[in-house]
């Protein structure tokens, strides 16, 4: 790893921007990801900010079942999302599609659209839970990154 | 349309929304002259895994309804299977109900104020109200053991029993919050840039609030004197003393000074409930099938008039579900107060009625607007259609209206 890219992974794992998108879900994930980013639990002491668009977002956080009607603008959100991305399904719906997996208009956990990198289980996921997942998931990404800046330095040499 | 006016559309993800839903606004400069709201992202069809599933199963399945006021469907579900079976729920189940339901009120509210701060730019109130919240929601995690969905309603009465314990904590946390509520009632009548952001924003007279259906505090503020706790008492709310807030501002200014002080109306009825609560059972053994039969269900969710219709055919299962959610009744209301209104009320304006997309997303679409024709299947004729779609996947269920009598075939 070059000291350029490793300045790189150390700016990005102290400062993941993130974006949040629900995909049908009861609102219940959705306010408890809201509260984790307030004072009580206040994850932006990681560094974690809420972003408005995903160009500026590193990190994807879904909560919810993907319904039909949803899918086709998860994948165009994610698409969107610059290189490197990382998403993380909240809740058991995210993860799996929960008590709605046989519903007529769900097709299953985030996992049925797009890639997830982290799962938060729980209905729904309480703020402890985002936080650990979080810390896992930037724990995982000191390695991640690396490999991925390594690939693309090697492609490019 | 004139050759100047352009559209925006705006979702289904947008900053400021925090569901997926789309508007697509017709501007004329800076000001919207017409609205359409596209609705149905968040629609998982829980109407009808309902009818797939038994009546203790559905309970789970309707507190999914919205996170938010689950305990509000649940109730106003169970209530309506209640009247069905000919229930007699005992009192202090009633009374705990009613506490979970005021404490997921003082939530919301609280939740809604810090969000009405956001979408003025006035984040310190956010986090000011989250803060606050968190006390709601130990209390809530205390008594119920979750902090949302907290699955605290069974048929027949409640899952968890209140202990002396909880109850001094109740009324500790009770006391913390009165005394916040009072500085943010401060706040909503002394603090000069809030009044000025949220006056005569969003306007909604009286005549047009009754005509146009509005519910719950978007109507109150706009002085219709209506709340179904007060009308037509449920749980044990016809026991308690209450005052409905009603506001003549009309506008958000005004729904916000309700919610404020429906916060202090709630902590009231939590210390009656806690005063007042009898003794006794908490349950009373409720038959796994109910008999047939139909029942309507209304209660006030913190958003406003929750309505649940049940439909029994003798089975462990429901024939039919059908929730009609208070965001459904209020969200006509928005395309009418942005009229003629600048785009940039468009946020506040839609969070004042306290938008709760996961509760509304519930249609299925009945008319072709354009051409009028009616694209609906009746209810014999997608019975035999899904009985058709079964026997090609290799199940059959044609013994299914045998067994079954229902009625109207």
């Amino acid at each position: 790893m070059t000291l350029l890219s490793k300045i790189v992974n150390w700016a990005r794992i102290k400062s993941p921007w993130i974006i949040h998108f629900n995909t049908g879900a009861c609102n219940a994930c959705d306010i408890e990801i809201i509260a984790a980013l307030t004072p009580r639990y206040d994850i932006e002491r990681f560094g974690i900010l809420l972003k408005g668009t995903p160009r500026h977002a590193d990190v994807l956080v879904c909560s919810g079942p993907v319904t039909r009607q949803t899918k086709d603008r998860l994948i165009r959100i994610y698409e969107q999302m610059a290189e490197p991305k990382f998403v993380v399904a909240v809740g058991t719906c995210a993860c799996s599609g929960g008590v709605f997996r046989k519903c007529y208009n769900v097709g299953g956990g985030i996992d049925s659209a797009i890639p997830v990198s982290a799962y938060i289980p729980g209905c729904p996921a309480s703020p402890k839970a985002i936080i650990d997942g979080v810390v896992k998931l930037l724990t995982s990404l000191e390695e991640k990154e690396a490999t991925a800046s390594k690939e693309t330095v090697e492609t490019k040499g | 349309m004139h050759s100047h006016d352009f559209q925006i559309p705006i979702g289904p993800q947008h900053p400021a929304l925090k569901e997926p839903e789309s508007f697509l606004l017709t501007m004329h400069g800076e000001k919207i002259t017409s609205m359409t709201v596209r609705l149905g992202y968040n629609h998982r069809g829980i109407e009808k895994a309902c009818e797939a599933q038994s009546y203790i199963q559905d309970i789970y399945l309707i507190e999914r309804v919205c996170g938010i006021c689950s305990h509000s469907h649940a109730t106003c579900f169970i209530q309506a299977i209640e009247e069905i079976a000919g229930l007699a729920v005992p009192k202090r189940a009633l009374y705990i109900r009613t506490l979970i339901a005021e404490l997921e009120r003082v939530h919301s509210h609280l939740l809604w104020l810090g969000v009405a701060g956001h979408e003025i730019g006035f984040d310190t109130l956010l986090m000011y109200t989250w803060r606050d919240r968190e006390v709601v929601m130990d209390i809530l995690a205390l008594l119920t053991g979750n902090r949302v969905n907290y699955s605290m309603n069974t048929i027949g009465g409640v899952r968890r029993d209140i202990t002396a314990e909880q109850k001094q904590e109740i009324l500790k946390a009770t006391d913390t919050l009165e005394e916040r509520t009072k500085y943010y009632i401060q706040i909503a009548t002394e603090e000069t840039t809030i009044i000025k952001r949220l006056s005569g924003v969003g306007m909604l007279l009286y005549d047009d609030a009754v005509n146009l259906g509005a519910v719950g505090p978007t109507a109150r503020a706009s002085g219709v004197d209506r709340d179904i706790r007060r009308d037509d008492p449920y749980a044990a709310y016809g026991e308690l003393k209450f005052n409905v807030i009603t506001d003549k501002h009309c506008d958000v200014y005004g729904r916000a000074v309700v919610r404020v002080l429906e916060l202090m109306e709630s902590y009231k009825i939590i210390r009656q409930v806690l005063a007042d609560m009898p003794e006794g059972p908490i349950t009373v053994k409720a038959p796994r099938k109910i008999p047939a039969g139909e029942a309507l269900s209304r209660y006030e969710a913190p958003r406003g008039e929750d309505v649940h219709y049940v439909k029994a055919n003798g089975t462990d299962r429901p024939e039919r579900v059908k929730v009609r959610a208070p965001t459904l009744a209020n969200v006509q209301v928005v395309a009418h107060m942005l009229k003629d209104r600048y785009l940039a009320d468009m946020p506040i304006v839609i969070a004042a009625i306290d938008p709760c997309f996961s509760c509304t997303d519930r249609l299925t679409s009945l008319r072709d607007s354009d051409s009028g024709s009616k694209n609906y299947m009746t209810w014999p004729a997608l019975r035999s259609y899904s009985i058709e779609w079964h026997r090609k996947q290799g199940i059959d269920f044609s013994d299914l209206n045998k067994k079954f009598k229902v009625p109207g075939n």
